[in-house]
């Protein structure tokens, strides 16, 4: 800020306090973030510790301490377990996302219930965690419930486990007891595939080696759990993996200017870099990475900015821009780990839609491989998942998808099931194999016919570009329906036919001796696109490549 | 690390193989420390608010923004002019009007979607307003559920929104820390909190059936402070509420009350000129002001960063009874 020579004294000293400011906002700007989620056993102390965590870094407020004071005590789980409904019952029902900050990092928090009913409460929580702290009571040791987490964890890909024995107090401080867990531990962390285990014990209650270290445990070496989570690495972004940026909406504010909204998934995006259209296949360039604060050199996981192309391309919702080196897999076909979160079990053959970036499909679970047995941690067969089972699952959608598999993207890697009578989401998966719907869709033999959509103008024109997105041979036209259109539709076309009549779609296969129209009973565009493909009218890529899943 | 950890610190190694006979990539960590390449918190919080924003755009047939004037309407109005630029914010605001906001803020409201150009619907409960609804006569808990829960179902369903942005943060409130991004409600416009569909990465789940709608919390992730801090940052512009200044309140125990209402009176000597501030903005008559010399947005985060006491023990209605805020919420309230 200017000053000038007749400044009052007042002012300048009011600036130099703003300028302390800047200071301390840009130190804080330069803390880390990291998102941690609690796990393991009902009534194991996560709460409590989070509580505890909280109140002895002092980053819990007066009055939240006095209201969950009573009689000089202060409840520790209460300062997270915030419905009404969880302070009668005084356990977690759902996840409380809790935020606090010390010198060297900022975190989120995420306590989740340890009850087995509540099993998809905690894995919401755990979905955007870097970290899990699982909790073992020392008086118990690993339960059937602390194993679930666990694997849910790793499934998840969460890197970091710190495993906090708790409840130290009510076993004396035991080294015995805590060495004996610990083996345990270790034994689960191998079995289960988590990189990175660290082990502490730790009351919840009393705050022993919680914030601060304790002198009760003089046998433990260690870091207090706030210092294991100030100081355990972060796991750095995918910058050299390839570019994905799926489509969540096109922009196009006027004439000139035609950009697709979304957020970079890995890699990172610069001017004139080579990225492919998808699922057209069209190559072209980045033009401009466009945002509110002006144009960006590069853009990176995950920003959320607006790219331009070079050329005029074929991109919508659900679409994705690509690296051109190295796309994603499309395909319609993949093998996945399911969390099951609703009562009505998943069974093979069931359909639901599928949600997967901005792309939502329709998809049927065409077999169910095998159930985890969290007891011995080991791969069953079985036909049916039920509330909170995790299993492989086999899943055929309607529409290609454009996926990684999770465990090299997070985000092009993972889907939720949902249900399709009462749109609750029914399950979470995460992609573990993949079979590639392959180039050629066009030697397909597939069945043509002539969709009459009326006036729906705006349908018609997606409904042609995603047919031909799909290589199908597509004739818009607002002629009436006469037997040139039909004989252009034997010759393997979609007919696509417009008219000023507000009428139901309608269908119209050629292939048969008498073609009959066929009313679709369908309004949106992927519904209508299942249909035809379930008619047989657009070609069903990927089925020739119905084979060796799941290697 | 304990020792038995420590000597096995790297499971990976030892058990590369998955159990499909794919080697694990090895996870790769850096130090603990802030690395240019990575963004910062703030920016990694646009991000998410933007990429929700986008998404409720492209899923909802009818989306709104719910704006209460306040400094998370404000961010999060910013976000929603970034998340669409160049191109305009797709779905109207809507302000609830209770009739007890504060002159000022009603004045702002006005003047700054006038310059952006974003369109504003106000819904009020003139039924309610028409009746003489106050705070004083009715009680806090029944006038806020005439004339903001009741006032916003209505108007949620005389435009026919399927989906409605809020800006609570979840480190607002114990019951808000609780609450999903896209948060379900039934065709009366409940929450049940017992019952949230689960919500795994940033997979939303839009889907309803007729008459039920979403609620959407862009901000759940913002603290107050990263409010502020992007306030700041931005220099986006906030009810002058909010600063500190001589204002005439009536004084009562630690309690300062605007004397914006005729209601509000104060007994001889308690109507006094106090510096003072808003640290949240309600109804006037349930909004305490607090004592304080910060007059620019900077000294707010420097008083904020000592603060011993939530923005919100200054709000009247938040403690009229145990749990009191998510009742309201499972009613329909924000
Ligand atoms: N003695 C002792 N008791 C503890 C300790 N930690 C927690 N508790 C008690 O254990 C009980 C359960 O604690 P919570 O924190 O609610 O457990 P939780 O794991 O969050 O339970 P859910 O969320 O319902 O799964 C409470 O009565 C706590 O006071 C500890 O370190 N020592
Ligand atoms: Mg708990």
């Amino acid at each position: 800020m200017a000053q000038g020579d007749n400044t009052p004294t007042a002012v300048l000293e009011q600036d130099e306090a703003d300028l302390r400011i800047e200071e301390r906002l840009a130190a804080e700007r330069a803390k880390d973030l990291l998102r941690f989620s609690t796990a393991g056993s009902v009534d194991d102390g996560k709460s409590t510790l989070i509580g505890r965590l909280l109140y002895d870094s002092r980053n819990v407020y007066d009055d939240h301490v006095r209201a969950v004071t009573h009689n000089a005590e202060i409840d520790f789980a209460q300062l997270t377990d915030g419905l009404r409904a969880e302070r009668e019952q005084g356990i977690t029902i759902d996840v409380a996302y809790r935020f606090f900050s010390t010198a060297k990092r900022k975190f989120i928090i995420a306590d989740t219930p340890g009850h087995e009913q509540y099993t998809r409460n905690m894995a919401t929580g755990a979905s955007t965690a870097d970290v899990a702290i699982v909790l073992v009571d020392a008086r118990k040791g690993i339960l059937d419930q602390t194993r679930r987490h666990a694997c849910i964890a790793s499934l998840l890909g969460i890197p970091t486990v710190i495993a906090a024995i708790n409840k130290m107090d009510l076993v004396g401080f035991s080294k015995e007891i805590f060495d004996q867990h610990s083996r345990a531990l270790v034994e689960l962390a191998k079995h289960l595939e988590i990189p990175d285990l660290h082990v502490v014990p730790v009351s919840a209650l009393a705050g022993d080696n919680v914030v601060r270290r304790s002198e009760r445990t003089p046998w433990y070496g260690g870091k207090s759990l706030l210092e294991l989570l100030e100081t355990v690495p972060l796991a750095i972004e995918r910058s050299n993996a390839g570019l994905r940026f799926p489509v969540q909406r096109v922009l196009r504010p006027h004439q000139d200017f035609r950009g697709f909204a979304g957020q970079v998934n890995a890699g990172i995006v610069r001017p004139g870099d080579e990225v492919v259209a998808l699922p057209s296949g069209f190559r072209t360039r980045v033009r401009t990475i466009a945002t509110w604060d002006g144009e960006l050199d590069e853009a990176r996981v995950p920003q959320s900015v607006v790219l331009t192309l070079e050329d005029e391309t074929d991109l919508s919702r659900g679409d994705m821009i690509a690296a051109a080196d190295a796309p994603p897999h499309k395909t319609r076909h993949f093998d996945a780990t399911v969390v099951w979160m609703q009562n009505k079990p998943l069974r093979p053959g069931a359909s639901y839609f599928l949600k997967h970036t901005s792309h939502t499909v329709r998809a049927r679970v065409v077999g169910i491989r095998s159930r985890i047995d969290v007891e011995h941690l080991a791969q069953n067969s079985t036909n049916e998942l039920g509330l909170n089972d995790i299993g492989e699952v086999t899943i055929e959608t309607s529409r290609p998808l454009l996926a990684d598999r999770y465990r090299e993207n997070r985000t092009t890697g993972s889907f939720i099931l949902i249900d399709q009578e009462d749109n609750t989401t029914a399950g979470a998966g995460m992609i573990r194999s993949i079979a590639d719907a392959g180039e050629g869709t066009g030697e397909q033999q597939a069945i043509h016919g002539i969709l009459d959509v009326g006036n729906r103008a705006a349908l018609a024109a997606e409904l042609e570009r995603r047919l031909l997105a799909e290589g199908a041979l597509v004739l818009r036209t607002r002629a009436a329906v006469s037997n040139a259109l039909v004989t252009i539709a034997r010759l393997g076309a979609v007919v696509l036919v417009e008219s000023d009549d507000n009428q139901p779609v309608m269908f119209t296969a050629v292939h048969g001796a008498d073609p009959a129209p066929h009313e679709l009973a369908a309004e949106q565009l992927d519904e209508i696109l299942d249909e035809l493909e379930r008619l047989g009218a657009i070609p069903n890529n990927g089925d020739e490549n119905d084979n060796g899943l799941g290697i | 690390m304990t020792a038995i950890a420590g000597e096995q610190p790297h499971l990976a190694d030892i058990n590369r193989q998955s159990h499909n006979g794919e080697a694990t990539p090895a996870i790769v960590s850096q130090p603990a420390q802030s690395s240019p390449e990575r963004l910062n918190h703030i920016q990694l919080l646009e991000a998410e608010s933007i990429h929700i924003i986008r998404e409720v755009a492209a899923e909802f047939q009818n989306p709104v923004m719910l704006y209460s004037i306040g400094k998370d309407s404000s961010v999060m109005l910013r976000l929603a002019q970034k998340a669409f630029y160049p191109a305009p914010i797709p779905f109207p605001l809507l302000h609830v009007d209770t009739g007890f906001k504060f002159r000022e803020m009603i004045e702002f409201r006005d003047q700054y979607t006038a310059e952006l150009g974003v369109k504003l619907l106000v819904w009020r409960n003139e039924d309610a307003i028409a009746n003489g609804a106050n705070p004083v006569q009715l009680g806090t808990q029944r006038c806020c559920g005439f004339l903001k829960t009741q006032a916003l179902l209505d108007g949620l369903r005389a435009y026919g929104f399927d989906a409605a942005f809020g800006g609570a943060r979840r480190d607002e409130e114990k019951s808000r820390a609780k609450e999903r991004i896209f948060s379900f409600r039934d065709s009366a416009g409940q929450w049940d909190p017992k019952n949230q569909r689960p919500e795994l990465w940033n997979l939303f789940n839009g889907r309803i059936g007729q008459g039920e709608s979403i609620r959407v919390f862009p901000l759940s992730n913002w603290t107050e402070l990263d409010i502020w801090h992007y306030i700041h940052l931005e220099k986006i512009p906030i009810v002058p509420l909010y600063l500190a200044k001589e204002r005439q309140m009536l004084v009562r125990g630690d309690s300062l009350i605007p004397l914006e209402q005729p209601f509000v009176k104060g007994l001889p000597g308690e109507e006094q000129w106090v510096k003072c501030r808003l640290r949240s903005l309600g109804c006037s008559p349930c909004t305490g002001a607090i004592r304080s010399d910060a007059d620019t947005v900077p000294k707010i985060i420097a008083e904020l960063v000592e603060m011993r006491n939530s923005e919100r023990a200054n709000r009247i209605i938040d403690h009229d009874q145990d749990g009191s805020m998510e009742l309201k919420k499972r009613e329909g309230y924000f």
